[in-house]
């Protein structure tokens, strides 16, 4: 993937169900406006997988699901403001930004 | 020679099984959408490849799945083409976007209804449950949802727009959910008349609209239900499905919650028509292809027990229109049989005899190609079934 002025390659890992629903492997690279944010890399996502709109985060509010989580470098960023900056880690593709469907029930 | 497929759903994807009009032997394909809930499956009347499928997650939310083909293959029909496509020519997702309509023009404000506890609760949009295809146009398609209320498509499913005036029917903040969720689970369009539309929702109650589906009024006198406070209250009655001949629209069956009951007058009122069955909660009901007052229910022991009374699966059919009823149990288990079948899982076919078939939550599909006198599995192992549609193919 050809890297844009302003952004960066960020390496997304999807839970099984939309990796089945987005027809793709195990991780994705995408090409992220800069500054790295939740924000700008599900907008990212959902560009280029707009089968993956509304299951990650509401249709109308933007908000996250209730039963998805978003970790990145090991922490658990699922409550951090949308536009906080991705840790340099995960903005730089030295580590993917995990989207994961929380676990509940047995 | 005619052809059967039966679209069913699971809480793991979906399958259809097909068989000619003998109806001995079956594939099964599938599955399709794998580790997803398929609430609902159901292929339009006037073009039997068209199908619509909900897939559904309650982590992921709702997808909206279209096949053009009869199930070979899918899609989600959000914008296939043209300038709705983004850049990399994916469709935008539009299908499985489903907003209650808050606008001025045509919509009703997005109020309360009452919850578990008593509570008022704001409408919070969950999945589709049923999926009701057209009777005339393979493009218009309606969708119940949770929280209750009506979608309608005229564009193939990629786009959706709600039909507020039954969400906003001024009985809304007295509506409840049942144990599944407070779900738009049935929508029966009147084949001699598409302006008449039944909508039932738990636990709402039934509802008619003689308009199209613009504005709907509660048809539910004559329910008793002992679970709310009170048993003949125009709305709050769990009923689990309903049911027309099409060739008789006026007259209506009802598995309620508990009781079974008729409407001869296109549901302004009811009465009860359980008689000699030995439980008379259930979820689905079904009517012959050919014989309208030939019925179907499968008893289940009560809403504590989802299961058979004496472990015993039996279907009872009546030929009367209700009240008098038989056991159908030969090719059914008798004996330590404890699965459930649940309301959108019951289906006829159109040859003759009439075909019916079922599906459990044990993932037996069950099939009677003699009216219900013999039954045997189409297929045995699949994930606890949610909903069961069969289609007659010329």
């Amino acid at each position: 993937m050809s890297r844009a002025l302003g952004t960066a390659e960020v390496r997304v890992v999807l839970p099984p169900h939309l990796r089945t629903l987005a027809r793709v492997d195990s991780e994705v690279l995408l090409a992220v406006m800069t500054p790295v944010t939740q924000r700008t890399l599900l907008d990212a996502l959902e560009a280029r997988y707009p089968m993956l709109r509304g299951t990650i985060r509401e249709h109308v509010t933007q908000r996250r699901r209730p039963r998805v989580r978003f970790f990145a470098n090991a922490e658990d960023i699922s409550h951090d403001s949308p536009d906080a900056p991705l840790p340099d880690a995960v903005a730089g593709g030295a580590e993917p930004f995990l989207i994961v469907g929380a676990v509940s029930g047995g | 020679m005619a052809g059967i497929r039966i679209l069913v759903g699971t809480r793991k994807g979906a399958f259809i099984l097909t068989s000619d009009g003998k109806r001995k032997q079956w594939s099964v394909s599938g599955p399709h959408f794998a580790g997803w809930e398929v609430y609902h499956v159901k292929g339009s009347p006037v073009d039997p490849d068209r199908i619509y499928a909900s897939q559904t997650s309650s982590w992921f939310g709702q997808i909206i799945q279209r096949s053009d083909d009869g199930g070979q293959t899918w899609h989600q029909p959000g914008s296939p083409e043209g300038p709705q496509t983004n850049e990399f020519g994916m469709p935008m997702g539009e299908s499985n976007k489903f907003v209650y309509d808050t606008s001025e023009e045509t919509g009703r404000p997005l109020t309360t209804h009452q919850f578990y506890d008593g509570t008022q609760h704001p409408w919070e949009f969950k999945r589709v449950w049923h999926l009701e295809p057209s009777l005339s146009d393979p493009d218009t398609v309606y969708a119940g949802v949770e929280d209750a209320a009506l979608f309608r498509s005229t564009d193939g499913g990629s786009s959706w727009q709600e039909l507020a005036g039954l969400r906003g029917h001024e009985t809304g903040p007295d509506w409840a959910p049942g144990a599944g969720g407070m779900c738009l689970h049935t929508l029966v369009i009147d084949p001699t008349n598409p302006d008449r539309l039944f909508a039932a929702i738990s636990a709402a109650g039934t509802f008619r609209s003689d308009d199209g589906g613009l504005s709907w009024r509660p048809i539910n006198q004559g329910l008793h239900s002992q679970h709310i406070p009170d048993p003949t209250a125009p709305v709050g009655h769990c009923v689990h499905r309903i049911a027309i001949h099409p060739k008789r629209p006026n007259v209506l069956f009802m598995q309620k919650h508990w009781d079974v009951m008729r409407s001869d007058d296109g549901g302004d009122s009811w009465h009860e028509v359980s008689g000699n069955l030995p439980s008379d909660f259930g979820f689905p009901i079904a009517v012959h292809a050919h014989e309208p007052e030939t019925i179907y229910v499968v008893p289940i022991h009560s809403d504590a027990l989802h299961y058979p009374p004496e472990g015993k699966l039996r279907v009872y059919r009546s030929r009367t229109g209700g009240n008098d009823w038989e056991a159908l149990t030969n090719g059914l288990p008798q004996e330590n049989c404890y699965v459930n079948v649940l309301r959108d899982a019951m289906a006829v076919d159109e040859l003759e005899p009439c075909g019916v078939y079922f599906g459990t939550t044990g993932g037996q599909v069950y099939g009677s190609a003699d009216s219900g006198d013999t039954w045997t599995p189409l297929v045995r192992d699949l994930p606890a079934v949610l909903s069961v549609e069969a289609q007659t193919l010329p």
